[in-house]
């Protein structure tokens, strides 16, 4: 069964459709990326799954009933654009926002201590959120995210605006709390960290889905048939069943760059044909990139928009 | 569970603990006091320093009629005066130097034109005064004898008549209720220009808070908590509870300077007309200045006190309090909308100006319904929900009926729960909307999006 499952959601705005028959299905306990050009609908899903603005038309379900106000309390959302109460001192900022969460104060000055802690900044309570710096108070912001240890985490970009050091502690605690049971739902531009992080994605252009599926599958369904061989001994040639596009000598024998001519034709076979004129010293299939894959993604739906108009 | 008690608590506790509030609370009615006592204590300073004034009488006919006063201090001479004379003193530059010389010519009373003031410096319309008015109310004198008929000076005194007219308004069960109409004015006028300051101060001051949280980004974190409808009223409720309470420890204040006058004038607290009489009849017979200038202010505070007891206090009160709380509503909910359209303080120029305009008209109907108090302007602006709030404080000293204060209510408090309303759909599509200024007619559309 799904954790979440956004049901053929429909949002117009006045003058433009944000999203169009949009379905979205995230398994528990994983980390699923909402993939997508800037303006495409991303921010807009999230927040409906949020409850900030409501579908025209479909269904937003959280372990199979329809989301009800109280949910709120089980999310936890960092939106893109963050922001605190400059003026507000660290400890009440963070026990303010837990408390609306619907922590007692005593629970939430607990989970406090537990983050500062875990984040190694404690004492800092009494200071004010405009005397941290921009890295400190993006850990403040992450940790009234979580403080109210919430079953679904939305991050939207949690990556932008945290130095690398930071940012690889926040994929830490990312990894963690989905080892602990959280589901993730992950909005970003980085397809470095989907490629590591993410489980399956949903990638949105335009109002519409164009492209949804576990991550190891998709660049499979993806891939150019291209394969980096090394030889020690000997020489290709490109053939019927495969072209060399690239060629490097190295200190000992070649590298090559092929492709498949016959994709029907398996690895194994391929391997075998070049075995019989060379010996192997390494072979490997060049899956495209996420980066790739969006790019292409992306552009071709563009392309056939045009043609459309 | 409705969070909106979380959200008033901390708006309300981080409001109230400013340094600011706390200085304008405090410093306000010191201001306020100061601004109206600085200029008369500024004025008697001057007078610490006596100037001389040189009295050169070359008739002789007017000795002794100059007597010092605090200010000035005259010099008699007989003889003549030229202002090369005074040019010639005058460069000794001394302190005991005249301020000024009063040159008598003539006999005044046949040439008004006979005195001539000369001086270095431009005197003060003051010093011209102090020495005209002794002159003038000499010759007065002097003009009354030459008529040679007997007591004259008493028949004129007597004939100064002073109409005390007192203005009873005929309640409808029968009492009869003694009023000033200027104290009902005063009051009315007081209490329109209070609502108006404060829907200004802190409507605008929703706005400001309300652009604050959009701009600081920190709104859609709160509203992926609570409901954007739940977080304005929360920001609504707790301005207007700050502003509550600031009115509170003003009237708290005001209470507290108006008890220790009382107990300055403390024979006047509590005592009834007749035994002020008997007072008045007791110490008349003395006829000394001092008990009467104490008779004349204790009758002043008395007045004041049965002025405002005319007025049903805790009628004005609550309705004050009612029209305070339905006005602020009403106002509150148009800036917080306006809040949330904007990203910038320049950007609420376009709309705050047809609110600003129906403020300050709301304010100059008000004052014109003080002359008129049932004309039809006032009737309709008491009855209009903008204008209510201002005008009817204004009508009610004057006495209003009861089903024109019921109705009024009813419109305004529906019209501010209809108005919260709408905010409310504007508010929560505006705060998360960037970039450009939204016109009237896109503000329009986000009240029908779905929620």
């Amino acid at each position: 069964m799904y954790y979440l499952e956004a049901n053929h959601i429909v949002k117009q705005y006045a003058s433009h459709r944000a999203l169009d028959d949009v379905t979205v299905r995230v398994p528990r306990n994983g980390i699923y990326g909402l993939l997508g050009p800037n303006g495409a609908g991303k921010t807009t899903l999230i927040r409906i799954i949020n409850q900030i603005t409501a579908p025209d038309e479909g269904e937003v379900l959280i372990e199979g009933r329809p989301l009800c106000p109280s949910d709120v309390e089980h999310i936890g959302y960092l939106p893109e654009e963050r922001g605190l109460y400059k003026k507000m001192k660290v400890g009440e900022q963070i026990l303010y926002l837990a408390q609306l969460k619907g922590l007692s104060r005593k629970a939430a000055k607990e989970s406090m201590d537990y983050w500062l802690g875990k984040f190694d900044i404690k004492g800092w309570e009494k200071k004010k959120i405009e005397e941290l710096s921009k890295g400190m108070q993006q850990k403040i912001q992450f940790i009234t995210t979580v403080m109210h240890n919430p079953q679904l985490l939305i991050f939207d970009e949690p990556f932008s605006g945290f130095d690398p050091v930071n940012a690889n502690l926040l994929k830490r605690e990312i990894l963690e709390m989905r080892d602990k049971g959280a589901t993730i739902i992950f909005s970003t531009h980085n397809m470095a960290s989907v490629e590591e992080l993410c489980d399956e994605i949903t990638l949105i252009n335009r109002s519409h889905v164009v492209l949804q599926g576990e991550v190891a599958e998709i660049r499979q369904q993806h891939k150019k048939h291209l394969f980096q061989v090394e030889v020690q001994q000997g020489e290709l040639q490109s053939n019927d069943l495969y072209e060399i596009i690239g060629e490097q000598a190295l200190a000992r024998g070649h590298a090559y760059t092929l492709r498949k001519r016959d994709t029907t034709m398996s690895n194994n076979e391929l391997i075998g044909l070049i075995t019989q004129q060379c010996q192997i010293a390494g072979f490997e299939e060049i899956l495209p990139t996420m980066n790739e894959i969006f790019i292409e993604t992306v552009g071709e739906s563009a392309l056939e928009e045009k043609q459309n108009v | 569970m409705s969070k909106i008690p979380l959200i008033i608590e901390r708006e309300y506790l981080t409001r109230v603990q400013k340094k600011s509030f706390i200085l304008m609370t405090i410093l306000s009615p010191i201001i306020m006091v100061a601004l109206v006592f600085a200029p008369i204590w500024l004025s008697k300073l001057s007078g610490d320093e006596t100037r001389l004034i040189a009295v050169i009488d070359q008739t002789g006919l007017y000795k002794d009629i100059y007597h010092d006063t605090d200010e000035y201090h005259f010099t008699y001479t007989q003889g003549t005066f030229t202002p090369e004379q005074m040019r010639a003193e005058g460069n000794k530059d001394d302190e005991s130097m005249p301020y000024a010389y009063v040159i008598i010519k003539g006999n005044l009373l046949n040439n008004p034109r006979a005195m001539t003031i000369y001086s270095q410096k431009q005197i003060t319309s003051n010093c011209e005064l102090a020495i005209t008015s002794q002159m003038e109310d000499y010759l007065k004198d002097e003009k009354l004898l030459s008529y040679n008929i007997p007591d004259i000076k008493r028949m004129i005194e007597e004939s100064n008549i002073n109409l005390q007219v007192d203005t009873i308004r005929l309640e409808e069960d029968g009492a009869e209720t003694q009023t000033s109409t200027e104290m009902v004015m005063i009051i009315g006028m007081v209490m329109t220009l209070v609502i108006y300051m404060f829907l200004m101060l802190y409507g605008g001051q929703v706005m400001s808070s309300v652009m604050q949280e959009k701009t600081n980004r920190i709104v859609e974190v709160m509203v992926s908590s609570v409901k954007p409808f739940e977080l304005m009223i929360g920001k609504i409720t707790s301005i207007g509870l700050v502003g509550l309470t600031q009115l509170g420890i003003w009237i708290i204040f005001l209470v507290g300077i108006f008890l220790s006058a009382g107990a300055y004038f403390s024979i006047s607290g509590g005592v009834d007309p007749s035994q002020m009489n008997d007072m008045a009849a007791m110490t008349g017979g003395v006829g000394s200045i001092d008990t009467a200038q104490l008779t004349s202010e204790m009758g002043a505070m008395q007045e004041i006190q049965q002025m405002l007891g005319s007025i049903d206090i805790t009628q004005l009160l609550v309705c004050f309090v009612l029209f305070f709380i339905g006005g602020y509503i009403l106002y509150a909910s148009l800036f917080a909308a306006i809040g949330s359209a904007v990203d910038n303080e320049s950007d609420t120029q376009q709309f705050m100006v047809p609110i600003t305009f129906i403020i300050i008209f709301a304010l100059y109907a008000g004052i014109f319904s003080a002359e008129n108090p049932d004309g039809p302007l006032a009737m309709w602006c008491s009855m209009i929900p903008f204008t209510s709030p201002i005008v009817m404080m204004v009508r009610i000293p004057f006495g209003v009926s009861m089903w024109e204060l019921i109705l009024s209510m009813v419109i305004l408090y529906g019209s501010a729960i209809g108005l919260a309303w709408v905010a409310g759909r504007i508010y929560r599509v505006g705060i998360l909307m960037y970039g450009k200024k939204p016109s009237y007619k896109e503000m329009i559309k986000w009240i029908r999006y779905k929620a």
